[in-house]
């Protein structure tokens, strides 16, 4: 009875994982078989360390990436709490307005950013009433960054305010009674408490920024960050096997970085779109 | 409770993050609309460019929803009976399992999208097809709706359930079918809408998978904002907001209803 029920079980988990296994595993190895595959042979894998420009091209990605998932947990971190305790009037609004962009690509929030700092932007337009020159940055580092914050707030805020509805009230209240401050109780007793979601939602923000590709092929054309190296190296210099290399190192830190937070965190560390 | 400066300030702060969100949405409703935007509004309010969109670009929208369902039915005929077995059975190879689904999203879309170029590139009649997008789109939602569905699963009472349907002589086809499918139905209508919402706003592999001929609505996006005038790639954008709107109010609803079902 019990046999045959996990045959039948091994069948309905069949289809899954036949697809997964022609579609997913085979390709990935057939991409580390093409990374060791160049010119340099296995060193390609050491390339992003070696090559100066890749090794760059690294590094600005991992300076953006964290300096977008600090910004982001600074100011989700904030509106998600005093989401979570508040109600007022147009508080659903302004909910509904913070989670609006969650379902855009990665190319619409570069519009987006072109929409603020671009040649005909909100941003340029009152800079320019008020001191008579332009100001555009939406295609540098700058608008960069201001497209990956876009994109990571709302998904942040939401899992912020997921947590901050399960902090115990008590404790605050316990920390008050005793005589604790404003900015006491937020560093001993409310960021603690969110812990989990900090770092889960971090992780994610973290992840999503090294490997976003939509809003940077958006706008930046003239920065080198990891994704659009690898897709210049595989479209324009049709070198596949550094692409190759550079797209599963790149793949193996985000996969890292998640998996450090979820063994940080407890389950629920899940990357999204 | 009276409002401290506190509460406005932290007020301040969400109203701003709120403006920054929304304020370039506004301002891209409004120049799909503008005859000029760079004169302002003054210059009159328009629907040429709407249709303007609509000539170039309908073929893409058709496609994004076509590929969006296709990659619906296949994550539920692939991902709900995983989902049950992976609930079922909770041990390290299922675990293992779990995890390995999971890799096409902690991996970035381009190294999936590159793996699959360099493996079934060579196949034209598959490679020039919206099945190639289908495909990587299928990899990279999988995981969302085995996740929803495992979620509902592991939250109720499965094993009971099904002992006294099997003690009353029912087969496994009918647990599964009678028992298990009617009661996961909260998870597959929420795996289902993320499905759907990922699946039209998929870019980072769509961008190395698609063809001339398979061009889907982000793919779509990047060629106008690239080659259009802003007003263009502005209507264009509207269209955008006018097909996940519904969606997203859809999720919305859904998650008060699961609300409620939870008290």
């Amino acid at each position: 009875m019990r046999r045959r029920e996990n045959l039948l079980l091994l069948l309905l988990m069949a289809p899954a994982a036949a697809a997964f296994a022609a579609f997913w595993l085979l390709p990935m190895a057939r991409l580390a078989a093409v990374a060791g595959s160049g010119p340099l042979g296995i060193a390609a894998y050491a390339a992003i360390l070696t090559n100066p420009r890749y090794f760059a091209s690294l590094v600005a990605t991992i300076l953006l990436s964290a300096g977008v998932t600090g910004a982001t947990l600074l100011l989700a971190g904030v509106a998600g709490v005093f989401l979570a305790r508040n109600y007022f009037p147009g508080r659903s609004l302004l909910l509904a307005l913070l989670t609006f962009p969650l379902a855009f690509p990665g190319v619409v929030v570069g519009f987006m950013v072109i929409m603020l700092a671009g040649r005909q932007g909100f941003i340029g337009d009152i800079v320019f009433r008020l001191s008579g020159s332009r100001l555009v940055f939406a295609y540098s580092m700058t608008g960069l960054f201001m497209g990956y914050l876009y994109f990571s707030i709302p998904r942040v805020i939401l899992t912020v305010i997921a947590g901050a509805e399960k902090l115990d009230a008590a404790l605050e209240e316990a920390a008050r009674s005793l005589g604790a401050g404003r900015w006491r109780i937020v560093r001993d007793v409310i960021i603690p408490g969110l812990r989990p979601a900090l770092i889960s939602s971090g992780a994610i923000c973290f992840a999503t920024s090294m490997g976003a590709f939509g809003t940077a092929f958006t706008l930046a054309t003239n920065i080198d960050v990891l994704p659009m190296t690898i897709y210049t190296e595989f479209t324009l210099n049709a070198n596949f096997a550094m692409a190759a290399s550079l797209s599963l190192v790149l793949g193996f830190i985000t996969w890292l970085v998640l998996a450090l937070a979820r063994s940080a965190a407890g389950s629920g560390v899940a990357a999204a779109a | 409770m009276t409002r401290t400066g506190s509460f406005y300030a932290q007020l301040a702060v969400t109203a701003l993050i709120g403006a920054f969100l929304i304020v370039p949405v506004i301002l891209s409703v409004v120049a799909g609309l503008t005859v000029n935007f760079f004169q302002g509004l003054k210059s009159g309010l328009t629907l040429r460019w709407i249709g303007e969109v609509w000539s170039l670009y309908s073929g893409t929208v058709y496609l994004s929803l076509l590929v969006a369902f296709a990659c619906l039915g296949a994550t539920l005929l692939l991902g709900v009976p995983a989902a049950y077995v992976l609930a079922k059975r909770q041990s390290r190879w299922t675990r293992l399992v779990e995890e390995l689904l999971m890799l096409p999203v902690a991996v970035p879309g381009l190294a999936t999208a590159l793996a699959l170029i360099l493996l079934y590139g060579g196949f034209r009649e598959f490679r020039t097809s919206w099945h190639f997008i289908l495909v990587g789109h299928v990899l990279f939602t999988l995981p969302f709706m085995v996740r929803a569905v495992l979620a509902v699963l592991t939250s109720i009472d499965l094993a009971t359930l099904e002992e006294g349907a099997s003690s009353l002589g029912a087969s496994f086809a009918q647990r599964f079918f009678g028992i298990v499918l009617p009661n996961c139905r909260s998870g597959i209508l929420a795996g289902a809408l993320m499905v759907v919402t990922l699946s039209i706003g998929e870019f980072n592999m769509t961008w190395m998978l698609h063809t001339p001929l398979t061009k889907t609505l982000p793919v779509g996006f990047a060629d106008s904002y690239a080659s259009m005038r802003i007003e263009i790639g502005s209507a264009y954008t509207i269209v955008f907001f006018f097909m996940i709107v519904p969606l997203l109010l859809l999720v919305q609803r859904f998650a008060r209803l699961g609300a409620l079902d939870r008290q």
